[in-house]
């Protein structure tokens, strides 16, 4: 079971599916401007990896070929209203804010990608914990995200004032341009740069080399 | 394998096999969360009423504050508190007099009526005959009123309170427990700077007439009756403008509130 450690921290940095495959920006940009509830919602998102992956897994040998992405799609489905009614029972506040995008976990590319590459040939057991892996590289990534979105943008951390805000007599000037979605874009930017200088081996080829400067007033 | 895995019939069976699985879990989770989903809705519901009211304080239980607020029914036809008869036939309908769910009775036949279409400024189609109000009361009198509100904004119904100090003509706070309009234009009805606006505006003018009402564009700071629209969201600045209106007027608590301030009620 070597390879069990290796399929949990594989996906955190080496084949972070934020960083590396760019898969599920689309919720890393919208639910990541306060700490407490990126974490609900990197717990949903693993609990949803995770058991859609062992769901697939038990059933992969009988999953008729032509249909194979309907039968995903209706395990991680029902999995997500499962999750989603869990939430409005016991975390009422949280679930309205995270409102569609719970739901959205259904189209989330982690899980389908997941689900299509690995659970497809794979046990349940090792597809588990390949969820749970997944889950974690995502929720690496939103937790970065939203540490500095919340801190900078609003001056809490958990909804703690950290650095005491100018509107409320402090002295720290709150960058509004962090609560909007596209910065969410910026700080995953400068994960990846800092992730990729980490690990050169993330780096990919250039499609076209640049050649160096040539010098045209000879040819006039 | 593969090719036996491919055949019509093995494929309808998986497909039919997976589906009431599947179905059974969603309905499953659905049945069994409901009670307390209902729960957190009433707490949420009786939390923004105190949010209207301008009584929530963070971080304290909702059921305790909630405690200094009277439920108290209103019958719409009469313009009278509803009597112990009109009580109990609500209670045998099924319905809770203590957490009335008005939302509900404006969809039940037995509990409303269609609304004729030139008196229904707020597009709600149908009227309730009943609503529930809350009240906070100090030695007897009203000190604050809170009036459910809703109305059609731009995609959607919006649900509200309005609380209204014991003069009863003058706002204490709007807010709004659901709506679907546009996050960012229209969804700025729960900004809590617009909200800010309505504290302290008067509902009537000196001839008393109602004369509330979201303006387009930037309201005069000194007027006692309008509200800045939202910018990007004229129509759902109307709606919330018809909609206070209609609940204020004639067809809905105006009658109740003018008898109430004659002290008839």
């Amino acid at each position: 079971m070597s390879s069990l450690k290796s399929i949990i921290s594989e996906p955190i940095f080496s084949q972070n599916p934020i960083a590396v495959q760019i898969l599920g920006v689309c919720s890393a940009l919208a639910v990541t401007t306060s700490l407490q509830v990126t974490l609900v919602m990197c717990l949903a998102l693993t609990t949803v990896t995770a058991f859609s992956n062992v769901g697939i897994a038990l059933i992969r040998n009988h999953i008729p070929n032509n249909i194979r992405i309907i039968v995903q799609m209706i395990i991680i489905a029902s999995l997500v209203i499962v999750v989603d009614q869990v939430l409005k029972a016991y975390a009422y506040e949280i679930s309205k804010q995270l409102s569609v995008f719970v739901g959205l976990i259904i189209t989330n590319c982690i899980v389908m990608g997941r689900a299509e590459a690995y659970a497809m040939k794979n046990g349940p057991v090792m597809s588990f914990f390949d969820g749970i892996g997944n889950g974690l590289g995502y929720s690496v990534v939103l937790i970065v995200v939203a540490t500095v979105r919340e801190l900078f943008g609003a001056g809490n951390l958990f909804g703690f004032e950290v650095l005491p805000l100018i509107t409320n007599g402090g002295w720290y000037q709150s960058n509004g341009l962090l609560l909007l979605p596209p910065s969410a874009f910026f700080i995953i930017g400068f994960f990846i740069w800092a992730l990729r200088s980490w690990k050169t081996e993330q780096v990919e080829q250039a499609d076209f080399k640049i050649l160096p400067n040539t010098v045209n007033s000879e040819q006039h | 394998m593969a090719s036996n895995n491919d055949s019509i019939q093995k494929t309808l069976f998986v497909a039919i096999l997976l589906c009431l699985v599947c179905s059974i879990i969603v309905a499953g989770a659905a049945v069994s969360l409901k009670p307390m989903q209902i729960a957190n809705k009433q707490l949420d519901k009786n939390k923004n009423i105190l949010a209207a009211a301008g009584l929530l304080v963070e971080g304290e239980s909702i059921e305790e504050q909630f405690k200094q607020i009277t439920t108290r029914i209103v019958n719409l036809e009469t313009n009278t508190y509803a009597t112990e008869a009109e009580l109990a036939e609500i209670k045998a309908a099924g319905y809770d007099p203590k957490a009335f769910d008005q939302r509900k009775s404006s969809k039940d036949p037995q509990f409303s009526d269609k609304l004729d279409a030139s008196k229904d400024i707020a597009s709600i189609k149908r009227l309730e005959n009943f609503a529930a109000i809350y009240t906070v009361e100090k030695n007897g009198a009203v000190e604050t009123m809170i009036l459910p509100v809703h109305g059609y904004g731009l995609w959607s119904t919006l649900y509200g309170f309005l609380a209204l100090e014991g003069d009863l003509e003058t706002v204490v706070g709007l807010g709004f427990y659901s709506h679907a309009e546009t996050p960012g234009l229209g969804g700025e009805v729960d900004n809590p700077s617009w909200k800010a606006q309505w504290v302290g505006k008067k509902l009537y003018d000196e001839s008393g007439d109602l004369a509330i009402r979201v303006i387009k564009g930037k309201a005069d700071a000194n007027s006692p009756h309008d509200v800045d629209g939202l910018s990007g969201a004229t129509l759902t600045g109307r709606g919330v403008s018809n909609l206070v209106n209609f609940w204020l007027g004639d067809n809905a608590f105006g009658p109740f509130l003018s008898d109430a301030k004659a002290g008839g009620v």
